[in-house]
């Protein structure tokens, strides 16, 4: 019996592992995951606007739920209706605690009538066999058995087509379809965490690498480029997507309750049902819709000159973060702290310096002037910083 | 004059000595006096065998306020804390259940054995966690008397009011379930696989006599958790050099602060003269006068044998015969040539740098238990093994290790009493049940140590052997640890205090009552 002295590799390690050129190996979920196989991000990043750019989304963890009460098992436990979704469909949503505190987020895909597939940022298994409590339905924790790619870009869709046995151009925005790469039956669904026209493959784990290298063959005329997590992280930050542990806390994991969110607070209202039976969190939720969230998730667009001018004091130029950070920054408003920062990026497409942030009531409307914190020559300063509308970038490539 | 002090501490275990640094810090003249030739009590490291040093008693730290590392500036002293990595549970089947220094390869490796308690484990510890941080207030203060209306117990239970209000449905749902169930039913609870859950409950009997089933055992499994939110700070683990290194290096800021320090020094008697203690006589005879007299011995000593029985009330009295000690726990200690390779991770590897438990069950803990509850020493004994050598290379010649086994249950009251031979065979119950999970076990011992809670009882002095100064059970806790009326650190006769572990908040090598009994003396002189 080996000793478990490593962290867990994914399925397509073998490919991946060779890659790497700054052994920039990070942690998610318990796996090791390359932060950019590249010194830098900047070509992968380029690759997800440019072209397309392979990631490895496997440490997520994934679920199949089958049986007659599939359906409900996930309908009284996340806030989207789930039994109106149609076989083919894709949804995301959250789940919450009875206090209507976020647990988690991920898609849900109805693969059959009395078949699903979750996936989530963190494990769920205890969760779903507590919430399925009298119900008939089989929960299987598939997270080993199942690799997943995200083919994320411009250029995903004609790889794809490429690549797959089945072409992907009838596949809708949030749809999920059976296929075939490599002769390997998989399933592909339009889905992704780019905000960009993107793929998600699942793909079983013995045969990931047949499947990655056929993918790759596929994009070598396309300038698909595998990325790592800065180049999703950017991303994700410009689609305005929030992420677990970063940007908000399961509310099973928070230490104290202002850790936790509800649905609300992470400006996901489009996710909260009521037109459905009774859910976990439901009753504090609808009552919380009633009052009006006390907090909302933002975008933050720093002001350049007033960001530039803090440099140019000191006789610098302005000085941008070369990766994009996860820390909690100060966010001011008339010299009174109204929230805080949780991710952000410098965007080389939109040429912004960009961030994600919790704003208390009544801050958070489109445009406020804010002030965040810099740090410039070892010392603390303000720059000036507007509420922006989320998401920052949004092509109509993503759903058409 | 020489003999004469503002206060005399009785007994150099690290309770005394923490008790005398603090009086010393404070400006007091203070002389400690131990009995034996080494200060430390059942925190001491002694070389048992040529070349070979063992933690005799004590063996991690995880207890140690963090205030008294502070205070004490302990690791200026020589306290040097090193990581424990792992603990092991090898199971019958020839597999192994492991928890890491880290989440994600503990998740990992307690999914392959139940994917619901891999999900449960980070919950629970959230859980145990925050109880923790619930109950620690509870350790830093002076006990209060519930009955009383004197104002410093009104004030000590209005704060402890505000704080049980403070914590929230969910937390004091949790501790009431933690104050009444059994280790064994409150982790029924939260997991399905065995071997964890026996791994757990086995900390909730640590020192106590009681099975993974008694009714408060739950209880002591929260007091050793505390340990854990403190190994934030970096106190979980082994001391350089053995547990002897803390008591050092108490000792030593002790007598930098100008505390005097005698070894070889037995107290017969408190002096007492109209009813105000007034100093101690040696067993040589030595009288040595101080108005202040501090027992860091536990409560039967401190009150049955230091100090004439009219000098106590009978109630007193009563209730100190009656607080239970029952020593159940034993140590073996092993010089070995080479490591013990077990069946379950062969060869030398990071699994030697933690703990092994030899927990494979709940109802294997009971049956030890039911041994023991019946006169006899478990036949297949709860162990918890470190190699110390294998941390710190120190403890023994190049090459060569020491295995520290602390083993339960081992009764002191064994049925017929305690002989050489029975010591023996107790021994051999330890080795033989060890060797079936390390098979190479028997070839590679080159000495051993045995000690029963009699051995314990008369090597260190606690009575009958219970290494926390009496049990840590519920009704001997917080205002009743060691007597109801007289949890304060105070007794009955002026100028007598008592500051070992019978006091609150108890044993683990914590040295909190050592400190609060310091700060009452002062608070009162």
């Amino acid at each position: 019996m080996p000793v478990p002295d490593n962290l867990q590799t994914t399925p397509f390690h073998l490919r991946t592992a060779p890659l790497i050129q700054g052994q920039t190996w990070r942690r998610w979920a318990g796996y090791a995951v390359a932060s950019a196989y590249d010194w830098t991000h900047d070509h992968e990043y380029a690759a997800v606007r440019n072209a397309a750019a392979l990631f490895d989304v496997s440490p997520l963890h994934k679920y199949r739920l089958t049986g007659r009460d599939s359906a409900r098992l996930l309908d009284r436990m996340v806030t989207r209706n789930v039994l109106k979704s149609r076989v083919g469909q894709v949804q995301y949503s959250t789940w919450c605690d009875a206090q209507g505190k976020v647990i988690d987020d991920g898609t849900i895909s109805r693969l059959g009538e009395n078949e699903f597939r979750l996936t989530s940022a963190e494990p769920n298994f205890r969760w779903l066999h507590r919430n399925a409590y009298g119900l008939e339905v089989g929960i299987q924790d598939i997270s080993e058995n199942l690799g997943a790619l995200a083919v994320q870009g411009p250029l995903s869709r004609t790889i794809l087509n490429e690549a797959a046995e089945q072409p992907v151009d009838a596949l809708q925005y949030f749809r999920v379809m059976d296929n075939r790469i490599a002769g390997i039956a998989i399933q592909v669904s339009r889905t992704g965490y780019t905000g960009d026209l993107g793929y998600e493959l699942w793909i079983p784990s013995e045969h990931a690498v047949e499947v990655w290298d056929a993918v790759i063959a596929a994009g070598r005329n396309y300038g698909l480029t595998p990325a790592g997590i800065w180049a999703l992280d950017v991303a994700r930050i410009e689609a305005g997507l929030v992420m677990l542990d970063v940007d908000y806390h399961s509310s099973h994991r928070a230490m104290i309750e202002p850790q936790k969110s509800s649905p609300f607070e992470l400006s996901l209202d489009w996710t909260v049902a009521f037109d459905k039976g009774p859910y976990n969190g439901r009753k504090a939720l609808a009552a919380e819709k009633e009052r009006g969230p006390l907090w909302r998730f933002v975008g933050i667009e720093i002001d350049w000159d007033s960001f530039e001018s803090l440099y140019v004091a000191h006789d610098l130029a302005p000085a941008l973060p070369s990766v994009p950070w996860r820390a909690s920054i100060p966010l001011y408003r008339a010299g009174k702290q109204v929230g805080y920062a949780s991710s952000g990026c410098w965007s080389p497409l939109l040429k912004k310096y960009l961030a994600l942030a919790h704003l208390q009531a009544p801050h958070f409307a489109p445009d406020t002037l804010l002030q965040i914190e810099v740090t410039v020559e070892h010392r603390h300063q303000l720059a000036n910083a507007r509420v922006r509308k989320l998401p920052f970038f949004d092509p109509p490539r993503k759903k058409a | 004059m020489a003999n004469q002090y503002d206060a005399v501490v009785i007994g150099g275990g690290h309770n005394g000595l923490v008790n005398a640094a603090y009086l010393a810090r404070a400006g007091k003249k203070v002389l400690v006096l131990e009995r034996r030739h080494l200060l430390g009590g059942a925190a001491v490291s002694e070389q048992v065998f040529p070349g070979f040093t063992f933690s005799v008693f004590s063996y991690v730290v995880s207890l140690l306020r963090p205030e008294i590392i502070r205070d004490l500036e302990l690791p200026r002293h020589g306290m040097q804390i090193l990581p424990l990595e792992s603990s092991v549970t090898p199971l019958p089947n020839g597999d192994y259940f492991a928890t890491w220094n880290d989440a994600d390869l503990t998740r990992r490796e307690l999914y392959r054995h139940s994917a619901m308690d891999a999900d449960a484990f980070s919950e629970f510890g959230r859980l145990m966690h925050q109880m923790a941080r619930a109950v620690k207030p509870f350790l830093g203060m002076i006990p209060p008397d519930p009955t009383s209306l004197a104002p410093g117990d009104l004030k000590g239970l209005l704060k402890l009011g505000g704080h049980l209000r403070s914590m929230g449905a969910e937390r004091f749902h949790a501790l009431f379930k933690l104050m009444t169930m059994s280790s064994a039913d409150y982790l029924d609870e939260w997991f399905e696989f065995g071997a964890l859950k026996a791994t757990k409950a086995a900390s909730g009997i640590i020192g106590t006599f009681m099975g993974p089933r008694s009714p408060g055992s739950a209880y002591v499994l929260l007091h050793h958790y505390m340990g854990e939110i403190d190994g934030a700070f970096r106190a979980w683990g082994f001391c350089k050099g053995g547990t002897g290194t803390i008591s050092n290096a108490i000792a030593a800021a002790a007598r930098a602060a100008g505390a005097t320090l005698r070894t070889e020094a037995a107290v017969k008697q408190v002096l007492v003269r109209n009813g105000r203690a007034s100093g101690v006589v040696l067993a040589s005879g030595e009288e040595i006068l101080a108005p202040i007299v501090v027992s860091g011995l536990d409560a039967r000593r401190t009150f049955l044998d230091l100090v004439e029985s009219r000098e106590l009330p009978g109630e007193l009295l009563e209730q100190v015969r009656r607080f239970r000690f029952r020593g159940s726990s034993g140590k073996v200690n092993l010089a070995l040539s080479e490591l013990p390779d077990f069946s379950c991770m062969p060869g030398v590897g990071a699994h030697h740098r933690g703990a092994f438990s030899i927990s494979p069950s709940v109802d294997y803990l009971e049956r030890a238990y039911d041994d023991a509850k019946y006169g006899e020493f478990s036949r297949r004994p709860y162990m918890d093994i470190v190699f110390p050598s294998m941390i710190d290379p120190g403890m023994a010649p190049p090459g060569r290790h020491v295995a520290s086994i602390f083993v339960q249950y081992v009764p002191y009251h064994i049925n017929g009493g305690w002989t050489d031979a029975k010591r023996e065979a107790f021994g051999d119950a330890v080795v033989d049940t060890l060797a079936e999970y390390a098979p190479n076990l028997k070839g590679v011992i080159l000495h051993r140590q045995v000690l029963t809670p009699a051995d314990i009882e008369e090597k260190t002095g606690l009575s009958e052997g219970n290494i926390f100064q009496g049990e840590l059970a519920l009704q001997q806790l917080f205002f009743l640890r060691p007597a109801a009326r007289w949890a304060s650190y105070r007794t009955p006769i002026h100028g007598y205090y008592q500051c070992g572990s019978s006091t609150h908040p108890g044993g683990g090598v914590m040295g909190a009552p050592g400190r609060l009994a310091a700060q009452r003396i002062l608070a009162d002189a």
